[in-house]
């Protein structure tokens, strides 16, 4: 059984410098240019799953895509490196700015039409945008059934897959699906794996196609911020106001000075 | 696309239970309907849901749509995604509201897709406000481990979607004396429903008592050093009735459980008193508690940065000072 995989990968800003994102006092859009970029967490767990398929299912291919900005290249060589053997980039002006469904609908484009996988593995969720939306939405476009918060994915047939779905409180769902599907992958389904210097080598040799708005024939209406229907209206620094008033000294009183504020407060 | 200014919520039921998210997000739909003098309605999906309906209907939803069949009994990706976008198609809501949890989250993009409209996710505020000289919802979302604030609209497409975070809304007070329509809907399986069943569901109970909903929060970070720091910590929180939560490195040691974790990652909490010990007060940590209305903060670290986003500061070793409270505070 010999099995198509796509495994959808994404750039985002590294969080550990979260921190030093600013808004542009102007215009009010966020800066983040000085921050480094990585290969968003779950979605290298997101393609150990593919890579862990693939070998399982001798002639099987894995394709990593993603959608973004020139530097977002990176991340393919990566998943290359790692083991993926083809890269789709699909990077365009014209997809700037978009939201979860004109994102979706972009990838949707590549893998209804050119991409046609029995199985596509996202990450749950990014940490940047953090929506946890793009991976149901695709599979919806596609008009195939998904599953998210994956945690262990059993192949039953080549053409049907049993997926545990982590619940609330370490609970489950098992969901018995038929392929070709989506699955969207939490961190424990699996330990990724280290990239070798063999794995380097051999990246360079490995397909890689760039793909814009023309070559997908996607419609234009649909595509980056013309095709997002939610709209950012606003971004703030978060204020918290709070009283901050500091106290030191010796413990029992600073404990009776608690008791004396909370009741002050109301809340004993 | 016009509209009937009806809002709606998905009810999520799990094993013959109304789930608290979703009547949270009933209370927001409640104060939205009224902002848009609209009504609010359920969507309910399940086997023998009629008990449920009208449990609804206490909560304060003027109708129901119910959907009820053995088959629905638990979630159905597909079937339930092909019953509410036809819902949708038919009555054309203005807003429809989800529960931020994992099913909700698995549901409610797949939705919006399906009838193309734009959604937000985990918001912690919904609201009219006047953009433009025109009244609109928008949508508030944390951003970057919460250190930024979002807000989002939608374009003229409806309904506008949104899913709510729990915590974020209140759960209104049911009123058995309410009345409301309650609407069935036929379900009949289409081969598309079958391509994904569930095939089973398991529920667990939390571990400890929930960080989320808890009138008291008592929470800890790497401080905590030793077993014993960990009894003196719910010491402390059984002395104040609290649920007790945690930093990330506090996860990690296995000090407080999973569930429980504060933060970006974990869990928003807005009770009337946070107490934090402990931690150092990274965005990604204090962004769960930023809804608290009083907040202590215990560091020895004079230059710890949680003491800017706390009302009363305690600069001591929490192995000293945790004792005294939890002797000050026996006796109130
Ligand atoms: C603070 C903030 C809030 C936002 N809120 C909303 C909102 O409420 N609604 C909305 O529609 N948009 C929102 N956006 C925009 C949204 O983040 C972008 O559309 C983004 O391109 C994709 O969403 P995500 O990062 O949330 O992905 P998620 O849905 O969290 O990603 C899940 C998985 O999908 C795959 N994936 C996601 N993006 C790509 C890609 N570009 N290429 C390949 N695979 C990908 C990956 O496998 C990833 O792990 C927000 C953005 C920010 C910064
Ligand atoms: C993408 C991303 C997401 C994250 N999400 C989360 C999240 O959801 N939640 C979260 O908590 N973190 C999260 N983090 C980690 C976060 O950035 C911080 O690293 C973390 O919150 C620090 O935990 P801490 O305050 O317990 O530890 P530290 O920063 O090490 O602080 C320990 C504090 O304890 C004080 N202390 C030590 N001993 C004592 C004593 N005896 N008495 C009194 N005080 C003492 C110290 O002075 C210090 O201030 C995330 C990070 C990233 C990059």
């Amino acid at each position: 059984m010999a099995l198509k995989i796509a495994v959808c990968i994404k750039q985002i800003s590294d969080p550990e410098y979260f921190s030093q994102i600013t808004l542009d006092p102007v215009t009010g859009s966020i800066q983040r240019d000085k921050v480094p970029a990585i290969l968003n967490p779950l979605d290298e767990n997101a393609l150990e799953e593919g890579l862990r398929i693939k070998e399982k299912y001798e002639g099987s291919k894995l394709t990593v895509v993603t959608m973004g900005p020139p530097p977002a290249r990176e991340v393919l060589d990566w998943g290359l490196a790692l083991g993926a053997d083809e890269a789709v980039f699909l990077s365009d002006r014209a997809f700037a700015g978009a939201d979860t469904l004109a994102t979706a609908y972009t990838l949707a484009e590549y893998m209804g039409k050119m991409g046609n996988p029995d199985i596509i593995i996202c990450g749950n969720m990014t940490e940047d945008g953090a929506t946890g939306q793009v991976a149901p939405q695709l599979a919806e476009l596609l008009n195939i059934p998904h599953v998210t918060s994956v945690s262990e994915v059993e192949f039953i047939d080549e053409a049907t897959i049993v997926a545990k779905q982590n619940i609330e409180y370490g609970g489950y769902l098992k969901v018995q699906v038929q392929l070709p599907a989506l699955i969207a992958v939490v961190k424990e389904i699996n330990e990724v794996r280290d990239v070798t210097a063999e794995g380097l080598m051999d990246a360079f040799d490995k397909d890689f196609t760039t793909l814009g708005a023309a070559e997908l024939e996607a419609d234009p209406d649909l595509i980056g911020n013309a095709g997002s229907p939610t709209k950012v209206v606003g971004t703030f620094k978060q204020e918290i106001d709070r009283q901050k008033e500091i106290l030191s000294g010796s413990v029992q009183e600073l404990a009776q000075k608690v008791r004396e504020k909370l009741s002050e407060a109301n809340i004993l | 696309m016009s509209t009937n200014s009806e809002v709606w919520v998905w009810a999520e039921q799990r094993n013959g239970k109304l789930m608290d998210v979703s009547l949270q997000t009933l209370g927001k739909a409640l104060e939205l309907s009224q902002d848009i003098n609209g009504r609010v309605a359920a969507v309910l999906i399940g086997d023998d849901a009629g008990a449920l309906a009208e449990e609804l209907v206490s909560y304060g939803a003027e109708k129901v749509y119910l959907v009820a069949d053995a088959q629905l009994k638990n979630y159905q990706s597909n079937a339930y995604t092909r019953i509410i976008s036809e819902l949708i198609e038919q009555y054309q809501p203005e807003m429809m509201l989800f529960g931020a949890n994992i099913i909700g989250m698995d549901l409610a993009p797949a939705v919006a897709a399906r009838v193309r409209t734009g959604l937000t996710a985990h918001c912690s505020d919904l609201k009219m406000e006047t953009i433009d000289g025109k009244s609109q919802l928008v949508a508030t979302i944390p951003g970057f481990s919460g250190g930024m604030i979002v807000k989002i609209s939608w374009d003229e497409k409806r309904p506008c979607m949104a899913t709510l975070s729990s915590g974020a809304a209140e759960k209104p007070e049911p009123d058995q004396s309410r009345q409301g329509e309650i609407i069935t809907v036929d379900y009949q399986a289409t081969e598309e429903d079958l391509k994904i069943q569930t095939m089973e569901m398991v529920e667990k109970q939390p571990a400890a008592t929930p960080v989320e909903g808890a009138a008291i929060v008592v929470s800890g970070g790497k401080g905590i050093k030793s077993e014993d720091d960990v009894k003196l910590i719910q010491e402390l929180a059984d002395v104040l009735g609290a649920a007790v939560g945690g930093t990330r490195p506090a996860r990690d040691a296995q000090w407080v459980v999973e569930d429980n974790l504060i933060g970006s990652s974990g869990k928003t909490v807005s009770p009337k008193l946070f107490i934090s010990i402990g931690a150092s007060g990274a965005a990604h940590y204090s962004c769960g508690f930023q809804k608290a209305k009083y907040v202590i903060a215990i560091d020895k670290d004079p230059q710890a940065p949680i003491f800017e986003v706390c009302d009363l500061g305690i600069q001591a070793d929490l192995n000293e000072i945790v004792p005294a409270l939890i002797e000050a505070l026996k006796t109130t």
